[in-house]
């Protein structure tokens, strides 16, 4: 019996799980605000042609869900692999093996007809997402090797990886910058609304959020996923096999990356070329975190970023306040998230009081077997230890409780 | 050939060390941070920051000194950010640092677009220029290369044994890894673990926002998007390299700096035997290897990524 000291957390009702990331995108907005307020436009209009741009017309809608189609798909990744406590930082690279693949398809087999060649060509991507997540996986999972860093620095790896390919082997010579030929027309999505760009890697991310849900909810695998994310030791104790649970995870999440890669590559790009993304696997890490890592808010916080990443242009010609009020509105709608969760995590524990950290300790004592069901019904998806919860039990990196049995192992961490 | 030439490896090593001068700053705040047990991965962000500053208010003032004082107040709150996120609030060390470098990246942009606005030229500065050390320069081989650098360069090479006495003979430098080994051990102790770590970030942000002024007033003379280019990653890996010791991770920088410059060298006289980001990538995959040497003998922080809370048993 391992004694574990836990953190009282209801499950909330829907309202209130919803409420925190509408105050951060609020927060988001009137920080922002000041930013807009400094280059003289009006706050008011400044958001209206925000949104205005977004969804003022048929072609405007539809392209913001061209520009929310990767961003559920990273967002999707990431909060996979951040349920199972695995902190995959790596989406973007896996994004880029996943276009790197369906950019050789597109290249290789010429003369494949598309029913064939599209399947494949997504199969592939997704392998090869998966496949670069799976090396840093497998370094968690066997080795301990700390994953934050390992999937950060692959990133670039792949980025030089593709860099060296279009600037070499796969250099279209005609082209003023380097970037690959085109890809045949037979590995290009097919577009599925006329007068846009609506291909028909849309509703596969909205399928894809789909599946995601039904394997977290509905799956001996997604039980396993959760529970070796809220406890490692505890699940490897429940009789999950924590090492095959974090790999097959990373594996997903890799190949759900790939194919937002291949979304970009086969059905709006067509050529492989280094700014394929503007970095949505990093946006993804926001639209995770916003979402509450559960697919429904991943759908939602993606389509949110769409319209602001969609509108921005049209704010810009109207009102001159610089587009680049984008990457600040992710980086502080990221940071009010992080706070609201803790919020969140203190106002289940006993009330909006327990917000002065250490005043309030409502803990219990369960055994190691309760715990992973108990702790999977919690709110769990927290990213970040809330206030007030031992330490111990939420290292980030999943080490074991001080003084639990088999505890030689050493801390993982970096 | 003219690879092989004296003035190619002399020209060269000069090179390395301005090339892994940012890199050392970076590295040796990350250092800072990481030794107090704070994972900072707001570092990119800081280092670009730090670069927008210190240009915008040299170019504003025409002063080079309060450019870089800009660089470092700035750094020093985005520092002070962190630690309110990390140490206060005690979320995600690894999700706050990573909305940090959003936060500071989309903040160059946008304050360079109002101020600058958007031109065909960038404006420039008047960077900060090679200063040589009479009688000292005229060393064979040495000279040119010790010697003859931007005053920064020799900034951050003295800083190594500076973080290093701090670190390891003073008071201070042991109730640092005091708090990054068991910051509860620390409290008991009656040290501040609050306050080191605020300490240590502010100090560590000043650091990486220094390294990325180092990139717009020294080694260029104006401010450029994509100027960071992964250096505050690659000090990130640098910092796990080094295996968490500064003189290592001199070490490593000197190496890291030294492929970038060997790349942009090979690349001017046209050598093709192997592409250029081979070089480039070399500083990841060697840093994996690392990570994959050390994981069996921790060597990290002991409370690294972990949060803190003040009066817990």
């Amino acid at each position: 019996m391992i004694a574990l000291r836990l953190e009282r957390r209801h499950p909330l009702p829907l309202w209130q799980q919803a409420i925190l990331p509408l105050l951060s995108v609020l927060a988001a907005l009137g920080l922002c605000g000041l930013l807009v307020l400094w280059a003289g436009a009006d706050l008011v209009r400044a958001y209206a042609a925000l949104f205005v741009g977004a969804l003022g017309s048929r072609f405007a809608v539809l392209e913001t869900f061209v520009k929310s189609a990767p961003l559920i798909l990273t967002g999707l990744a990431v909060a996979l692999a951040f349920r199972a406590k695995f902190w995959n930082i790596g989406a973007e690279g896996q994004l880029y093996a996943g276009a790197t693949a369906a950019t050789w398809f597109g290249l290789t087999f010429t003369e494949t007809p598309a029913w064939l060649l599209l399947p494949l060509l997504l199969l592939g991507s997704f392998a090869a997402g998966g496949a670069w997540a799976l090396i840093p996986g497998l370094l968690k999972a066997r080795l301990k090797v700390d994953d934050v860093v390992t999937t950060l620095l692959m990133n670039y790896i792949m980025l030089y990886l593709v860099s060296a390919l279009v600037d070499g082997p796969w250099r279209e010579p005609v082209s003023q910058w380097p970037q690959s030929p085109e890809i045949v027309e037979a590995a290009q999505l097919p577009i599925l609304l006329e007068r846009s760009r609506f291909h028909l890697g849309i509703p596969l991310a909205f399928f894809c959020a789909g599946l995601v849900w039904l394997l977290l909810a509905r799956t001996p695998l997604g039980y396993a996923i959760k529970a070796v994310g809220v406890n490692p030791r505890a699940a490897e104790f429940g009789g999950i096999r924590t090492a095959r649970v974090i790999a097959v995870t990373a594996l997903l999440s890799g190949g759900l990356a790939g194919l937002a890669g291949a979304g970009e590559l086969a059905g709006i790009q067509f050529h492989l070329m280094e700014a394929i993304s503007p970095g949505y696997g990093y946006s993804g890490i926001v639209v995770a975190m916003l979402g509450g890592l559960h697919p429904l808010g991943v759908v939602l916080a993606a389509f949110f970023f769409g319209v602001v990443n969609n509108g921005a242009q049209h704010m810009s010609r109207v009102t001159g306040v610089p587009t680049y009020l984008v990457e600040v509105m992710q980086g502080v709608t990221l940071l009010a998230m992080l706070a609201a969760l803790l919020l969140l995590g203190s106002f289940a524990a006993g009330g909006a009081w327990a917000l002065i950290p250490g005043l309030l300790k409502a803990r219990l004592k369960v055994g190691n077997a309760d715990a992973a069901r108990a702790l999977s019904t919690l709110g769990s998806r927290m990213a970040g230890p809330p206030g007030g919860i031992d330490p111990s039990l939420h290292t980030l990196h999943g080490a074991p409780v001080s003084g639990s049995p088999g505890g030689d192992a050493p801390p993982d961490s970096p | 050939m003219e690879i092989l030439s004296v003035a190619f490896f002399i020209g060269l090593l000069a090179a390395m060390l301005r090339m892994a001068t940012p890199l050392l700053f970076a590295t040796m705040g990350e250092l800072l941070t990481e030794r107090a047990g704070v994972l900072n991965l707001g570092i990119e962000g800081t280092m670009l920051l730090g670069a927008m500053a210190g240009y915008l208010v040299a170019y504003k003032t025409g002063s080079l000194w309060l450019g870089l004082g800009g660089a470092l107040l700035t750094g020093a709150l985005l520092g002070l950010l962190m630690a309110f996120m990390a140490v206060t609030l005690g979320v995600s060390q690894h999700v706050s640092g990573l909305g940090i470098t959003l936060l500071a990246t989309g903040l160059s942009l946008y304050i360079y677009r109002m101020v600058i606005g958007s031109p065909s030229v960038p404006p420039s500065i008047r960077p900060f220029q090679i200063l040589t050390i009479p009688v000292l320069a005229q060393l064979p081989v040495i000279g040119p290369i010790l010697f003859r650098q931007y005053l920064l360069v020799w900034v951050a090479l003295a800083l190594v044994p500076l973080i290093w006495l701090l670190l390891f003979r003073t008071a201070l430098g042991l109730k640092i890894r005091t708090v990054g080994e068991n910051p509860k051990a620390a409290e008991v102790a009656g040290v501040s673990v609050y306050g080191i770590r605020y300490l240590c970030l502010i100090v560590g942000g000043a650091l990486m926002a220094l390294g990325g002024a180092f990139l717009s007033m020294a080694h260029f003379n104006m401010f450029l998007f994509g100027m960071v280019a992964g250096r505050g990653w690659i000090s990130i890996a640098l910092v796990v390299f080094g295996n968490w010791r500064p003189g290592k991770c001199l070490a490593g920088a000197l190496f890291f700096g030294g492929l970038d410059a060997l790349q942009l060298r090979l690349q001017a006289v046209g050598f093709q035997a192997l592409p250029y980001q081979f070089f480039l990538v070399l500083p990841y995959i060697l840093t994996i290897v690392a990570l994959v040497s050390v994981s069996r003998r921790a060597a990290y922080p002991g409370s690294l990524l972990l949060p803190y809370k003040r009066g817990e048993a």
